[in-house]
């Protein structure tokens, strides 16, 4: 017997099944299709406005730093300064997913804007995230030929672009935009993000940056 | 499995661990940190008990269906080009990993934080084989320079100081300036990162745990702060992942609600700064991530369990919560329980997959308070499972004599009633008259074990039953 049968008999065993029973069988499979919804907070449940302003929050409270812009023409002069105000040299580097391609980064002449995956070498990176999350100020980020996931781990600084419209109160409300865009298969990787990269191995000491970056700047498009 | 038990030297460890200084300063931080924090985020959130019950149930309805959602995940991830390997005992799970590294000429390989891996014994393992892996958990890649193992499975150098880790830095390091000041943990954080990331962007091989695995979409989860994980299941060409069976969670949803507890019981965050689903190998026009990606599955010894009076404790999310809250387990440390697993789950896991006859002190290692059953996110009834090995050890004849001698005594005396009303009335008041002038006893015949360390208070010279009857006289 293989290892896959001695395992799936001998957990049949101890369940006393054998596998073949129908309302079982179709128990299981309508979990998995109907994916029902369990308890959601009710602070994953707010209007826009407020949800909003959770999310904002609960990044701060996750020991990121955000900023709201009005569109994201306003994008490239942001990440410029908030490059200077950590005196970073003025270069990212970034994926080529649509929405960062529409950004008008020549605006900012004396920022360098590079593509494609990370080597461990930059110090900044820009991503477009698919969505967010309020009721804990989580970012969602899905990998794919234009989003490479090494810019979400090897940059010092994370810089981390998402529309007000894409801020979901709950995690579900984004597993159905995620279920929807990619026809009910999940990318290779989603990422969700909260807050910096840290630490407390060494004596219970709370510290940033420990292999991810160490700060993550959040950049909410529209509806300030 | 070749990771060293001395769950059986329990008592020893114990005494030990209490009379360590470096120890008992080290676990002062359990206390103060996990606990604290994780009550203030309990608070925050109003749905925090309905959530615990509804992962109770979402739990137990998964291990009821666990063959099917076993299969419908394997379905899931061999479409996505992924692949499942199926280990019954351990040794086989760290055979699939050698294959796979020895398959693709791996020289270098990191690991995320898994106990799987350590329940396994892989590192050693791997090194016998000729592989030296290298952890990049910040604990863990500390306890692997002191050959250690973790004393806490989600904090696991939780009983190290500064100054030891600095010891180490400074051995392990022979290459940087033997002069540079390392007093600050920040200093030993930048130093580790720097070390550690040399090794992400060499390795060939990235082997990571699983927090949980998706049947829904055939996704393995991953829950750190650090970032290391990410790094070691990104960067590397093979992601290889080890998870025991009880990992499955039916859906995205359900995953959701487990996400909401997790952190919040283990280290008292909303969120931890990383969570993420793997799908299968790297797509095409992807930039980056693993060419193949490997989950290899566990049993060793659990589909057992879901048979028995242990079945509960698959339900177990490794949070960590009840060794945090265990007054055990802040005084003698995580070593002293001798395998992987301490605390409480430890003291019902351990016998469960070593045996009773290895591990009986564990669930003795216990005063009952209940605290672990309280703040379980799932619900596990953790002091009725070791009441549960109690038992079996009893049956199996493997209590020390003294105890089946004393238990033996009792039961004589209280199948006889009267005999026993007598004989109790006499114990009472011989010892009242003995400890009379202090109203304590020092010394007692046959509990010296207790006597050694405290005073025994003398009873007042009357039974309960006796003072009951004369109570009930009195009543109208
Ligand atoms: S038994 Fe409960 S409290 Fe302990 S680690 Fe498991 S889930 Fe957490």
């Amino acid at each position: 017997m293989s290892a896959r049968d001695t395992v799936l008999a001998s957990v049949r065993r101890s369940l006393g099944v054998t596998g073949r029973e129908a309302p079982r069988r179709s128990a299981a499979d309508d979990r998995l299709s109907r994916h029902p919804r369990g308890i959601i907070p009710k602070r994953g449940k707010l209007p826009e406005k407020q949800r909003i302003k959770l999310f904002c929050n609960q990044v701060e409270d996750a020991h990121g730093t955000i900023e709201q812009l009005a569109s994201p023409e306003q994008v490239p002069a942001a990440v410029a300064a908030y490059l200077r105000s950590k005196n970073l040299p003025m270069s990212v580097r970034r994926g080529s997913d649509p929405r960062l391609e529409a950004i008008p980064w020549q605006s900012e002449p004396t920022l360098e804007v590079l593509l494609g995956r990370s080597d461990g070498n930059e110090l900044a990176s820009v991503s477009h995230a698919l969505g967010a999350v309020a009721e804990s100020g989580t970012l969602v980020l899905a990998s794919g030929p234009d989003n490479p996931t090494t810019l979400n781990f090897l940059p010092d600084h994370h810089i981390v672009v998402v529309d007000a419209d894409d801020i979901a109160g709950d995690y579900e409300t984004v597993w159905d935009a995620v279920r929807d865009r990619f026809a009910g298969k999940l990318p290779r990787m989603i990422n969700w993000i909260t807050g910096p990269s840290r630490s407390a191995d060494i004596e219970q000491t709370h510290l940033l940056g420990a292999h991810g970056p160490r700060s993550v700047h959040v950049l909410v498009i529209g509806k300030p | 499995m070749s990771v060293q038990l001395t769950s059986p030297q329990f008592k020893g460890n114990a005494r030990r661990a209490l009379a360590d200084p470096q120890l008992q300063k080290a676990l002062g931080n359990v206390g103060q940190n996990f606990v604290e924090k994780r009550r203030q985020v309990a608070a925050k959130l109003p749905e925090f008990d309905a959530l615990c019950d509804a992962a109770r149930d979402l739990k137990d309805h998964t291990l009821a269906h666990l063959d099917l959602y076993l299969e419908a995940y394997e379905r899931r991830v061999t479409e996505q080009g992924g692949k499942v390997h199926w280990a019954v005992t351990s040794a086989e799970a760290c055979h699939v990993v050698l294959d796979i590294c020895k398959r693709v000429g791996a020289k270098n390989v990191t690991k995320g934080k898994s106990m799987i891996s350590e329940e396994i014994g892989l590192n050693d393992f791997l090194a016998a084989n000729g592989i030296s892996p290298v952890e990049t958990d910040l604990g863990e890649y500390i306890i692997q320079l002191r050959h250690e193992p973790p004393s806490h499975i989600i904090a696991p150098a939780v009983h190290l100081n500064k100054e030891q880790i600095e010891a180490d830095f400074r051995r392990a390091h022979q290459s940087l300036p033997p002069g540079r000041n390392l007093e600050a943990p920040t200093a030993l954080l930048a130093e580790a990162r720097s070390v550690l990331r040399e090794k992400f962007l060499a390795a060939d091989v990235g082997i990571t745990g699983a927090n949980f695995l998706i049947a829904e979409t055939g996704s393995s989860v991953i829950v750190t702060n650090e970032g290391n994980g990410d790094l070691t299941q990104t960067l590397p060409k093979v992601h290889i992942v080890l998870a025991s069976i009880e990992k499955i969670v039916p859906t995205l949803e359900d995953v959701s609600t487990l996400l909401r507890l997790l952190a919040r019981s283990a280290t008292g965050q909303e969120m931890t700064a990383y969570t993420s689903f793997s799908t299968g190998p790297r797509r095409s026009g992807d930039p980056d991530g693993p060419g193949e990606y490997h989950v290899v599955i566990l049993d060793n010894g659990r589909s057992a369990m879901l048979g028995g009076q242990f079945r509960e404790m698959l339900r177990c999310i490794r949070c960590g919560a009840c060794m945090n809250h265990c007054p055990v387990y802040h005084a003698v440390g995580g070593h002293a329980y001798g395998w992987v697993y301490p605390g409480p789950m430890g003291a019902v896991l351990t016998p469960a997959l070593v045996g009773i006859d290895k591990a009986g002190h564990l669930p003795n290692a216990s005063t009952f308070c209940g605290r672990c059953e309280e703040i379980c996110p799932v619900r596990i009834p953790l002091p009725k499972l070791m009441r549960h090995w109690r038992e079996r050890e009893f049956e199996r004849h493997l209590a020390p004599a003294a105890a089946r001698w004393g238990l033996g005594i009792w039961a004589y005396f209280v199948r006889r009633p009267r005999l026993y009303r007598l004989v109790t009335r006499i114990a009472m008041r011989t010892l009242s008259l003995l400890g009379s002038r202090r109203g304590r006893l020092k010394w007692l015949p046959l509990a010296r074990g207790w006597t050694r360390h405290r005073d025994f208070p003398a009873p007042e010279g009357h039974t309960f039953q006796s003072r009951w009857k004369r109570r009930a006289r009195y009543m109208p």
